[in-house]
């Protein structure tokens, strides 16, 4: 057990609390930085698949978690991000005054990814400023599913179902797009993301936006514009989910339609809910489980029998029995159980089961909020 | 509904007389045909009222309980060779048993908890119901019909002197169905002491049961109606798009449905479900291709953002 | 000099009139109190000061300014901070963060050096902690700090919704039912805060209050609300020996 005396105000501000943060982080990140060295390609693919996933998680989790909005529709952001980079690296954007195509280079569109599918939250985070829980999500959800059309039927720029194939970044005579590069380069994102996002929260901004999740009127009187902090939520986070759809798009190689559906949406929520809905750690762990089930099940398949093994469906199966059973008993996510774990060491041999017992809670109207 | 695609082109033929007496026959018979469509939404979207209505749970797996439904329906009637009506009672009961049992044994261990929490098992359980139902042998991924007393064979609505003007006995028994389930379940919540302590149990859980209102039970049963309605809903469904696992999609597009008559609202959701079936059914026909898929949803949003309560919701503010 | 003035101030809510024709004007330095029975209209008066509801009548008046129209988030920035009757606090968050939530008004860095955490951010979080911790060392809340709300008794979120308001640094606090819910001692507590607000922050208080107890141990005059209409004004003193206020009441 660890006490801490806190003797200046810089120590509640600071992003590493106390030492242990800075030794268990370190570590963590020296793991991530010799891992594409260790593992064989496959896996490095996987792990930046992951930390591509993570990023959106932390998009997401900026406005379903903290802002307390749920957006059924993140996957339109991720597309959005995904085919501006494309087209942009790609055909390049034609303009009527010029003769060939502007093609960007990575370091311009990929900004300019984030910053399109920002634009896309403001487009639908201010007509929904109204809206409250189950009509916002219905909203988002009505916004991507048109978005999905676009995608499919603007023909002349996404290539409809077709598809699009991604071109690969050359730096230098570097492919930074596959492999170890392309590992590092969504490291970075990520990293980058997560401080920003911990920035935030600690800063004005995001105090207002945590409030708005928990009581707008108050919030409101509390001087907070709740019209501006819930867009400035929205932009900034499908910015971050579209930047991830960036690196998704080179990631895939190849764009359809079919990436970006009403199931990705949801994949992403549960994301973030089986993670540990309002915690930065909860988008990580998330993702691990997105991505991990598949390939655990994978490797068992070679245990199984092959009547079980061969049956199409069992992953989408497990995925829901799994999603069910962490609400169930664990409603704040792995994260949640996280903290268990780690409080039962830091209290060994005292560890009370009660301290995390929940209060039993009884629902009241929201219609009437 | 009936046959959409292909009453799409035959209609169209018939337009080549230029005159307005067939232009307007051609979009009646086309808001036949979306009320029909409109009308297995409403049902779909009765499902998700009901249980909104008594849980504040938005049920994500209505679409697939609908998919549960048809398959139970194909199995009595195409596998065990049941009559018809026999087949589909036992499908609506057995589903009333299934709903009944999903909320004993994944939803009640969650009463009370936060309603996003419970949206998210409903997505779970809407999982566990597509890859179950390919997992049963005699169902799985391919795509079945069911025999079914009605014929598709189109009746006359006017002379023949007049117009080309009909509607096929399937469409007909989809909205005869519709409005007798909706008088049934609007006279049930207004008139049973269960109805209202629905309502009671939806406001204020422990309030209601203070006041001798067996809430757990109240939500099973609440469950398995919504169930039933929605096996109600896959049997009507059944004639015009085939069985698959994947049907339960379709309750995607009830959600518009719902929002539209603002959620909660019974004769609101069946108002919805028809306004979207006409709206998609018209864009299908006269806009661009793309449009069918999305005009449900673009009606959605200019609701939301003209009147965030839907359209028969009610606006309600938090008192302080 | 009028430091705050309704007049005529009213409200429909369909049909119902809330608020009826209210006239009152408060002193710099004062504490004001309305009283009134259940239903009376005294909640929806701090709405409308607070502009959560737009009058369909009247005029507001604050600090030489015509504060009718103003949106309701710019309320806390003129110097009006509240409490509520129910308490409104950040529920998963701490007490800290809730008392810096207070201090949103007076926030004015950027998103982007936000983002970044740029030294002037530091600077100001710095500033807003140090005035914070003055509000915990004013209402004794050094204990619960770091603690959640949602595993506070009702007593010291009571307390803590106090400080929030505090922490905007208002020149005028309106304050919800400050006693309701809280046990005898708890109150008397509350009584000497609110005296301190008044006397050594040179807050002006509004309150809305049952206790009449703490009614006439603060109150420097009370205004009588009964169905929206204004009853009587006056001494604490005065007004209870009112026979219309009396009447009220009892019934009769």
């Amino acid at each position: 057990m660890r006490f801490l005396f806190k003797t200046e105000y810089d120590q509640d501000i600071r992003i590493a609390k106390h030492s242990g943060y800075v030794w268990s982080y370190g570590a963590l990140l020296i793991v991530v930085i010799v891992a594409p060295f260790l593992f064989d390609e496959y896996y490095v693919g996987q792990l930046t698949h992951l930390y591509i996933m993570a990023i959106a998680g932390v998009g997401l989790m900026l406005l379903s978690g903290y802002t307390g909005l749920i957006s059924l529709g993140h996957a339109a952001f991720f597309g959005i991000g995904a085919y501006t980079e494309a087209v942009l690296t790609g055909k390049g954007l034609s303009l009527p005054f010029m003769e060939e195509p502007i093609v960007f280079s990575f370091f311009l569109s990929f900004p300019l990814a984030g910053i399109l599918a920002g634009i896309a939250g403001i487009a639908i985070g201010i007509p929904a400023l109204r809206l409250v829980g189950i009509y916002l999500a219905m909203a988002t959800f009505a916004f991507a599913i048109i978005i999905e059309e676009v995608f499919s039927r603007w023909e002349s720029v996404t290539n409809g179902y077709t598809g699009l194939i991604v071109e690969a970044i050359e730096f230098g005579d570097m492919d930074l797009t596959d492999g170890r590069p392309f590992y590092f380069l969504s490291l970075a994102v990520l990293i980058a993301v997560i401080l920003f996002s911990l920035n935030l929260l600690r800063s004005p901004t995001g105090r207002a936006m945590m409030a708005i999740r928990d009581s707008e009127i108050s919030a409101q009187s509390m001087g907070i514009n709740l019209a501006r902090t819930k867009t400035t939520a929205f932009a900034l986070s499908a910015g971050i989910t579209g930047l991830a759809g960036a690196l998704f798009a080179h990631k895939l190689g190849f764009l359809s339609p079919e990436s970006f559906t009403v199931l990705q949406s949801l994949e992403l929520l549960v994301l973030v809910v089986v993670g540990g809905i309002g915690s930065l750690h909860g988008a990580v762990f998330g993702a691990i489980f997105v991505l991990s089930l598949p390939q655990g099940l994978a490797i068992l398949k070679d245990y199984l029998p092959v009547q079980i093994a061969e049956t199409p469906g069992v992953e989408p199966l497990l995925f829901g029995l799994i999603l069910v059973w962490l609400i169930i008993f664990e409603p704040f996510g792995i994260y949640g159980r996280w903290l268990k774990i780690k409080h039962y060491f830091q209290m060994f041999p005292l560890y009370k089961k009660s301290t995390f017992k929940r209060q039993k809670s009884y629902m009241k109207s929201e219609r009437l909020r | 509904m009936s046959d959409q695609s292909c009453s799409d082109t035959k209609y169209k033929k018939n337009y080549s007389d230029e005159n307005w007496e067939a232009a307007l026959f051609e979009f009646l018979q086309l808001v036949i045909g979306g009320v029909s469509i409109g009308c297995i939404y409403a049902l779909v979207a009765l499902g998700f009222v009901l249980i909104y209505k008594a849980t504040e749970v938005v049920n994500f797996a209505q679409g697939d309980l609908m998919m549960l439904g048809a398959f139970l329906a194909y199995t009595f009637i195409g596998i065990f060779g049941w009559n018809y009506w026999v087949g589909a009672a036992a499908a609506i009961v057995g589903m009333f048993f299934v709903g009944n049992l999903i909320d004993r044994a994944v939803l009640r261990p969650v009463l009370g908890q936060p309603q996003f929490s419970i949206v998210m098992v409903t997505i779970g359980i809407g999982y566990v119901a597509r890859s179950a139902a390919g997992m049963v042998p005699g169902w799985g991924t391919e795509t079945y019909a069911i025999s079914t007393p009605f014929s598709s064979e189109g009746m006359r609505l006017v002379p023949e002197s007049m117009g080309s003007l009909v509607i096929s006995q399937t469409d007909l028994s989809v909205i005869v169905a519709t409005f007798v389930l909706c008088g049934i379940l609007y006279a049930f919540f207004t008139y049973t002491r269960l109805g209202v302590g629905m309502q009671a149990a939806s406001q204020n859980q422990l309030a209601s049961y203070y006041m001798g209102i067996p809430v757990k039970s109240v939500f099973s049963m609440i469950w398995g109606i919504s169930a039933a309605v929605a096996a109600a809903a896959g049997i009507l469904l059944a004639p015009t798009t085939l069985i698959d696992t994947s049907m339960g999609f379709l309750g995607l597009k009830a959600f518009p449905a719902a929002v539209l008559g603002g959620f909660g609202s019974i004769p609101g959701a069946v108002v919805g479900g028809i306004i979207i079936g006409i709206i998609e059914t018209l864009s299908g026909f006269y806009l661009p291709p793309g449009f069918k898929n999305v005009a449900a949803y673009i009606v959605l949003l200019v609701v939301l953002v003209v009147r965030p309560q839907g359209l028969f919701g009610e606006k309600t503010g938090k008192r302080v | 000099m009028t430091f705050f003035k309704a007049e005529n101030l009213a409200i429909n809510f369909g049909g119902v009139k809330a608020v009826d024709g209210v006239n009152f004007e408060i002193n710099k330095g004062e504490c004001f109190t309305i009283i009134g029975p259940n239903g009376a209209g005294k909640t929806t008066i701090f709405n409308l000061i607070s502009r959560i509801y737009d009058s369909t009548d009247g005029s507001m008046e604050f600090d030489g300014q015509d504060i009718t129209n103003v949106p309701p988030h710019e309320i806390a920035g003129l110097g009006i901070a509240r409490t509520f009757q129910n308490i409104e606090l950040f529920e998963h968050a701490s007490v800290l963060q809730n008392l810096l939530v207070g201090r949103h008004c007076h926030s004015k860095t950027s998103l982007f050096a936000e983002t970044l955490f740029l030294p002037s951010v530091r600077k100001a979080e710095l500033a807003h902690r140090e005035k914070v911790e003055e509000i915990i060392d004013f209402l004794d809340l050094q204990h619960y700090r770091d603690s959640l709300i949602m595993n506070l008794p009702y007593g010291v979120r009571k307390v803590v919704e106090l400080g929030r308001a505090l922490c905007t640094e208002p020149k005028l606090i309106l304050l919800d039912e400050p006693s309701s819910g809280l046990n005898v001692e708890e109150t008397r507590d509350m009584a000497f805060w609110i005296e301190d607000i008044k006397r050594d922050l040179g807050i002006t208080v509004l309150m809305v209050e049952h206790d009449m107890g703490l009614v006439s141990e603060v109150s420097d005059r009370v205004l009588v609300l009964n169905y929206g209409r204004m009853l009587a004004h006056g001494s604490p003193q005065e007004v209870q020996n009112d026979p219309e206020v009396i009447k009220a009441y009892l019934g009769g």
